[in-house]
Formats: structure tokens, sequence, C-alpha cells
């Protein structure tokens, strides 16, 4: 491959050898000078050092970072979502110890994460720190003196004029000091730009380490965490009001912002027609909340939280990101008791909000729990006596579920989930005639379960919405951190470093006049510059004849 | 976006069907000029079409050492042979922007059809990201002398639309809550930016390999495609040029405005979703691609390789993890629920 950035390639070629940068990239200058066996313990280090802050291993280890995020895009996160790593998990029983070993659901804690990444960082710091040091001292610098045989550059051109040799250098310096800075000496122009690009890239180099640094303290010491709230009830931020809680490794409780709030309603608006007809699409789910909800209560405010459009309560933000339906089923037992009251949380299984819920009574024996497992209908249909659900509006609500009387298992101390019902101890309900009993029900409808086990009221239909709580301290210096490294960026990318050198000479009675150029970053074509630095070189007066090399 | 024309959905809907069909033939036809072109051309060795006119200083690695167009001023022995070849060359050129004219035509009936822009599905990810790639093309086509392209382009974007249009077509439909946000349009918006031009940087890499090889291994013949493609020093040039420019847009997309709009509909901006995780992988390969062209002994045909890994995570980025994962929040393919329940 025919190189055009020769002298830059030799450059780099010597720093990968040698482990010494040439001047334009320089790593600090350390001697080398060392025979074979001569080895100490310094300088092993020192070896060790520079072959962590070398190019070649930046490389390899952001390939390595590339290829050690893959499995985590892969492989269920137990982070990201738990009940799927769960299933996974129970399907695949030989795999799960290996993978559990691995850290294979925690890829981005992991330990072995960590040491491609915490290695990527020294490397940087190794890197950009002496860099940092050589542009200081070298910006104010003034440019490189011309090489001596000019023509000898990969771009370079040369002519022959009349004119004397210092009139065409002077014009060369005249014309090469806009937007350049430029030296002269003794028969030569030397001219350099665009030194900014290494500022720009020493910038980005630099930001990747303060969005590490953000992106540490947020997922240190945030939380993120998850409610259920039917519609109507109010939530305070402590710990054990969430049913799921995500928090980083340092976070504090005692930090956490005494704010509470309450739902007031949840209002859907339904797609009325075209595809997505029975679909829901606008949200919102007002609330009236208090910043301070201690023994000195702040004023109550109100909010209408809507999706992309969090609540924020300090550093605290409130997300509404899931809502469905929540059942008021009440169950009696033989005698007529209630044994169960108020709205049960059913998830939603598909896009039309045909939900899935167990309902939980305990009785007031032992043996004589009822259990409720089934599915509720916004809109119930039947289609060929197949239940279907038609739609996420509330046209036909239905439920339509099995029933079970037995032991729970409620008493036993172990903490259940409240989405599925244990059944070892359960026995489900039949009709006289041994065929499945199902609790199909309305609004305001009850059943008799077989028995005389006890009845069934469907007695309303709550709302219930999910909200994400979280915090992130300190999101401003990642995003101050992303938004400095584009610009770092875009200077990196989009400057070029370029020199440009003017010679003239005089030989065999004209002039000589040699023009080179060398362009860093290795995106430039220099054909253009290159004719039309000689041509503000040349006046109509210089003639003579045009020789280009090679 | 959207302009009141008083024209109903359907048939904004039907005038984009109709649109893309048409862009659709149109492309095929450009390809079709481009074939008689360059099988006209494999009568002439390429030395006998080589332009001389080479600016002052021949011996720089710069300029395209082949030129802009495959040229025909010193076509060597037949006249009908040159004139087939600038006609087709011409035609082709001709017939793709009219192609791309009939495209955006496709992309802006469609959003007048949603009254949203044009990318909620991935029907529709997959015309508009076709359409980036060939307005890159005719756009840097002459800036970075990519008339050799023509053939790839035109027969690639002929394939997404065909695919866009025979597999993925979804009939229109308003955006969940959830997409509707203006972060989302940027978020969006420069990520296709940035596939279109990652997916041109990835045909020139490519050809620099297969180039590479060809001369590595001495069988490059005369007249073929192969021998008439840029310098090898100009296609890695040219390749690492498209990369900066789209490397910063996808740095913009993945990790600025992605997470902003993450953010404010998730409540984190970062949750390690497997989308996200596969965009940043593909960003950190493309670091390494640049990386890679600074240091000794990866530069070229090393580099030209990463550049390619890049764009295979891309769109494996784009279409695997759209079938193959469920648990992706961006999930395009499967209607997921309105808004979703994660964590549970
Ligand atoms: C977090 C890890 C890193 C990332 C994401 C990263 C990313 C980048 C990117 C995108 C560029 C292209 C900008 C340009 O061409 O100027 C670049 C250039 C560069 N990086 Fe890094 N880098 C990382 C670590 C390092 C390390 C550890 C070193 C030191 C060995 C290093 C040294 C350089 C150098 C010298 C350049 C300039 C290359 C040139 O002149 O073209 N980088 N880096």
């Amino acid at each position: 491959m025919s190189d055009v950035r020769t002298d830059e390639s030799d450059e780099s070629e010597e720093s990968e050898e040698s482990g010494e940068t040439g001047a334009w990239r320089p790593s600090g200058d350390r001697d080398h000078h060392r025979r074979a066996g001569e080895l100490t313990a310094v300088e092993l280090l020192r070896w060790g050092w520079r072959q962590l802050t070398s190019m070649r291993t930046a490389l390899v280890l952001l390939l390595l970072l590339a290829l050690g995020a893959i499995p985590g895009s892969v492989i269920p996160q137990s982070g990201v979502d738990a009940l799927k790593t769960q299933n996974w998990q129970a399907a695949h029983p030989h795999l799960t110890p290996i993978y559990q070993k691995l850290s294979l659901f925690a890829v981005y804690h992991s330990p072995w994460f960590a040491a491609i990444y915490l290695l990527l960082m020294v490397s940087l710091v190794g890197c950009i720190v002496p860099r940092l040091v050589v542009y200081w001292r070298g910006y104010r610098k003034q440019p490189p003196v011309a090489p001596r045989n000019l023509t000898r550059l990969p771009d370079s051109t040369s002519y022959t004029t009349d004119e004397e040799p210092d009139a065409v250098l002077e014009r060369a310096q005249r014309q090469l000091s806009r937007g350049n800075r430029v030296a002269t000496g003794d028969g030569w122009v030397s001219a350099e730009r665009g030194q900014l690009r290494e500022a720009g890239n020493l910038l980005f180099h630099l930001s990747v380490l303060v969005v590490l640094v953000g992106f540490g303290i947020g997922s240190l010491f945030g939380y993120k965490g998850g409610v259920i709230l039917v519609v109507g009830n109010g939530f305070s931020n402590q710990l054990t009001q969430y049913d799921d809680f995500d928090p980083g490794s340092l976070f504090d409780a005692a930090k956490m912002e005494p704010f509470c709030f309450t739902v007031h309603d949840f209002k859907v608006q339904w797609i009325d027609s075209g595809p997505r007809q029975g679909l829901a699409r606008g949200f919102q789910a007002p609330l009236s909340y208090r910043t301070d909800c201690g023994s000195d209560p702040s004023p109550q405010l109100s909010y209408d939280l809507r999706v992309n459009h969090p609540l924020k309560i300090g550093g605290t933000q409130i997300f509404l990101i899931g809502h469905g339906y929540a059942p008021v089923i009440t169950v009696r037992d033989a005698q007529g008791h209630r044994l169960t009251n108020g709205p049960t949380v059913f998830l939603p299984e598909s896009s039309d909000f045909e939900s899935f819920g167990v309902v939980k009574a305990s009785g007031r024996q032992p043996g004589k729990d009822i259990g409720l497992e089934g599915l509720f209908y916004p809109t119930f249909a039947a289609v060929h006596g197949q239940p279907i659900n038609v739609m996420g509006q509330l046209n036909n609500p239905t439920i339509s579920m099995l029933a079970y009387v037995g032991d729970l298992g409620l008493n036993g101390g172990v903490s259940q989930s409240i989405y599925a019902m244990d059944k070892a101890g359960m026995t489900q309900l039949k009709k006289p005639n041994g065929k499945v009993f199902r609790v199909d029900l309305r609004p305001h409808e009850t059943v008799q379960l077989p028995n005389g086990a006890g009845s069934v009221t469907f007695s309303g239909i709550r709302q219930w919405t999910r909200l994400q709580i979280s915090r992130t301290p300190d999101v401003w210096l990642t995003l101050l951190g992303v938004v400095l490294a584009l610009v770092g960026l875009l200077g990196s990318l989009f400057i070029r470093p370029r020199r440009v050198w003017v010679r003239a000479r005089r030989r065999d009675g004209t002039t000589l006049v040699e023009v080179a150029a060398l362009d860093r970053s290795g995106g430039g074509d220099l054909v253009p510059v290159l004719s039309s630095v000689v041509e503000s070189l040349r006046t109509p007066s210089s003639k003579g004849q045009e020789g280009a090399r090679g | 976006m959207s302009v009141d024309l008083g024209v109903s959905t359907a048939t904004w809907e039907h005038l984009s069907n109709q649109a893309i069909a048409a862009a659709g033939i149109v492309y095929f036809l450009a390809l079709v000029s481009h074939l008689v072109e360059w099988s006209a051309l494999r009568t002439v060795p390429v030395k006998a079409t080589a332009r001389t006119a080479v600016p002052a200083s021949a011996t720089t690695g710069g300029p395209p050492s082949v030129p802009e167009a495959p040229a025909v001023e010193h076509a060597g022995p037949d006249e009908s042979t040159r004139f087939r070849i600038a006609m087709f060359g011409n035609l082709a050129l001709q017939l793709t922007i009219i192609a791309a004219a009939a495209h955006f035509v496709g992309l802006f009936a469609r959003a007048e059809a949603a009254q949203r822009v044009p990318w909620g599905n991935m029907y529709e990810f997959t015309i508009s990201g076709s359409f980036v790639v060939a307005a890159g093309y005719l756009l840097l086509r002459k800036r970075f002398g990519l008339a050799w392209m023509g053939p790839i382009v035109t027969s690639m974007v002929l394939i997404l639309l065909m695919v866009a249009v025979l597999w993925l077509y979804a009939p229109v439909e308003p955006l969940t809550e959830a997409l509707r946000s203006y972060w989302l349009v940027v978020h969006v918006m420069s990520a296709m930016i940035a596939t279109g031009a990652f997916t041109l940087g990835g045909i020139t890499s490519a050809l620099y390999l297969v180039r590479a090889r060809a001369e590595r291994r001495g069988t490059m013949r005369e007249q073929g495609y192969v021998a008439r493609l840029p310098a090898l020093a100009t296609l890695d040039r040219v390749s690492y040029r498209i990369h900066a420019f789209a490397f910063p847009v996808w740095t913009f997309a993945v990790l600025i405005s992605g997470p902003i709009w993450a953010h404010e509909a998730w409540a984190s901006y970062w949750n390690w979703d497997p989308k996200e995780v596969c965009a940043f992988i593909t960003w950190v390969v493309y670091a390494a691609y640049l990386h890679a062209r600074a240091t000794a002994g990866w530069r070229g045909r090393n580099a030209a390789i990463l550049a390619l890994v890049g764009v295979a995570t891309l769109w494996f980025n784009f279409i695997g993890i759209n079938y193959f994962s469920t648990t992706s929040q961006h999930s395009y393919a499967s209607g997921a629920p309105a808004i979703s329940l994660r964590d549970r």
C-alpha cells in the first residue's frame, strides 16, 4: 500500500517498536538504549507501562471491550430483565452454573468486564497526560525547519523562475501566513496549521474519562425503583413502598428525598380507528404531591404525569411507564365472611390488555383458603365458543378464572409473589359433573363456588399505573462529558493539520522553487493544496518550465 | 413536517407505495445502465481510459488514479464503444437521481400519511435508511470521486427496497406514546444518517480489501471492475473520510440523543438494553477503526476489516436484535405493549 502519510507512519512505526513517539505524538522522552539482559525491575515496570500505554494496546483493549459487551446483548441480564433471566436459567440447568461463575448474567458488573475498562482507563491516562504536556510545550514552538530535500516528500512539486529566491520566499511568507503559523530561515519558509486537531483529540479522550466518572457516580450512588400504584392510592418515598428496587452499590437509603404523592386518576386516550384500533395511545395520570411529607409537610402541589414528561422532585424523577386494570374481586367463604377486599392488580399480557392475575383469599380456618387464577378481558367476546379480547377499552369487562381451595401456604413465612399461586396444597374446584369450574363474571355479578365452598363477586374495576422512580446524581456531569467529547471529536476529525514548506535557491542561472506539503490526518488530498500554493507563488512574469517529480 | 393539503391519509399512503415502487423500478433501470456501461468498459483496457490530465504533481498518493467517472477521453479503439460508455454512465446517473427523487417522494408521502416522521417500524426505517445511502452516494459522488460505486449502490438500494416492500411492509400507524418525542426524532434521524454513511464506508472498505487481494495475488485483470477502482490509497482515504463523518453522527445518536430520550421515556439514560449494547459495540468498533488507522501494522487491511466488522454489528443491530431479542424496548418487529412493563 502506498501510504499518503509516510512521514507520520514512520514516526508511529518507530514508536511502536521502541515505545518512544515522534515529535508529533510523543508519550514522553524516555531513553531506550538498553542492552539485552540488562532488564532491571524498574526497566521492566517501565517496559510494562510503555506496553500498556501504546497505541496497539489501546486498540486491543477497545476490541476486547467490544467483545466483552457481546454476551450482555445475547444472554438475558438479571439487572435488565430479572424475570427473563430466571426463565432462561430454569430452561438451561446445565449452563447456568457455568454462566454464573463467569458472571454472564451480570456482564456489566463482572470483574472481568471491569478489568477491561479499568485497563483501558489506565492506558488512556498514561497516553493522554504525557501528550498533554508535550502539546502544551509544543504549542508555542515555531513550525519546524523545512526538510533539506523537499522533492523527496511524497507530495511535492517544483518549478523554476527568473525571480530572485528572496522575492519568492518573501511572497511565500506573505501568502502562507494566512491561517498558518509561519517560520522562515535561510532559503526556506515553513508553515503549519491545524494544531487544534491535537487539542480536539486530547479533549475527546479527557471527556471520555469525564463520562466514565459521571456514569460511575450515577450508578454507584443512584437508584432505580418501580411501584405499581392503584389509582387513588398514595405513595411515600421509602424503601418499603417499592415493589422492586435496584440501588447502586454506594446508595444510602437515608438520603432518599422525603416526598409523597397520590395518583388521583388515570386517563387513556384510545385509538378508535385504523389498524391500531383499540390500542392505547395517550396517557395521563394527574397526581398531587408534597416535596416533604415529614413532620412539617410542605404545601401540596399537583402535576399531570404523562409518558415522556416525568415529574421532578428535587433530584428524583418519577416516570409513568405502564398501566393496567385492577378488578375488585370479593371472595366470601361458606359462612359468608368476606375474605378479600380491594382491587387486585392484573398484569397485561398483550397490547390489548388481556390481563392475568391471581386472587389469594386466606380462609378463617386452615385448609380453607380460596385461590383464583385467570384472565381479565376488558372487552370480552366469544368467537366460535373461544373467548377473545377485542380491545383494551372497558366495553365488556369480564373475568374468567379457575378456582382452588386448600392451603395457599401464606403462613409459611416464605414471601410469595402476589402474581403467582403456589398450588401445592390446593385442589381445583370442579362442577358436580366433573368438568372444570370457571368463575366467569361481569361486574356486579356473583357466582357460588361448588360444594358450598363460598362465593365470588366481581365488584368493580380500578386502574393502576406503574411508576418508575429514579435518582441519578450528577447526570449533568455525564452529559457535559459526552457533549465535550463530541466537540473534541469534531475538532479531531475535521481539523486537518498540515505543513507546507517552500525552498528557493539559485541554480544554473535560474531560481529553483520547491514546494512540499504534508497532511497529518491522513484524510486530506494535497494535490489542490500544492497547486494553489504554486499558483499563488508564481507571478505572471515568471516563466519557466514546471517539473513534477516522479 | 405535516402540510395540510387536504389529502387523506389513505391517498398519501397509496402515493407513498407507488412512489417507492417507481423508485425501485428506476433504480433497477439505473443498475441495468451501469451494467451496460461497465460491460462496455470491459472491452477497453484500463490504461486506455485513464485520464492523463492529472494535476501538476503526479507524485501524490492523493488524486484518484481513476478519474471521477470512468473517463473516456482516451478510450482506445472504438468510437461506438466510447459512446456507449459515456452514454450509459450518464444515463445511469440521471436514472439514479430520478429514482432517489421518487424515493424521497415516497418517504414524504409516508410521513404525510402517518402525520409524523417516517420511521415508526422496520419498513419505514429500511426505506429511509436506503434513501440515506442513495442520497449520500449522490452527494459525495463528485467530491470523493465515487462513480465506481454506482453499480453497487444501485443494486444495494434496490435489494433493500425489495426486502422492505416484500417482507417488511406495514400499513401506516400512529406511534405509540413513548415514541412521541422530539429527542426520538433527532435520535433516529442521526442514527439513520450514520447508518447510511457507515454503509457507504463499508462498501469502500470492502472494495479496498477486494482490490488489495487482487493486487497481492496479481489476479487483477486489465479490463475488470476491480482494476477500475481507485488506487488503494485513495480507497483508504475516501473510506476514512466517510467514516470520519459518520462516527460523530453515530456518537451523537447513540451516546447523546438516545440516552436523553431514554431518560425521558424510561427513567434511566442507559439501560444496557440489547439494542443499546449493540450500538455501543458498533461505536467501540469504529473507535477501534479510527485508532487502527493511526497504529503501525493495523493500517490499511486491518483497518478495512474493522470497518466491515463495524457495518456487520450495525446491521445486526438493526435486523437481528429486532427479531431475536425480546427484551429490547426498541423492538419494532413485535407489537410491544403500548407502554411496556419492564422488570416484571
Ligand atoms: C476509552 C477508550 C478510547 C476511545 C473510545 C478512543 C477513541 C478514539 C477515537 C474515536 C479517535 C479518533 C479521533 C481521531 O482520529 O483523531 C481516537 C484517536 C486517537 N486515540 Fe483514542 N480512544 C481511546 C483510548 C485511547 C488510548 C488508551 C490511547 C493511547 C494509547 C489513545 C490514543 C489515541 C491517539 C493517539 C489518537 C489519534 C489518532 C490519529 O491521529 O488519527 N486512545 N481515539
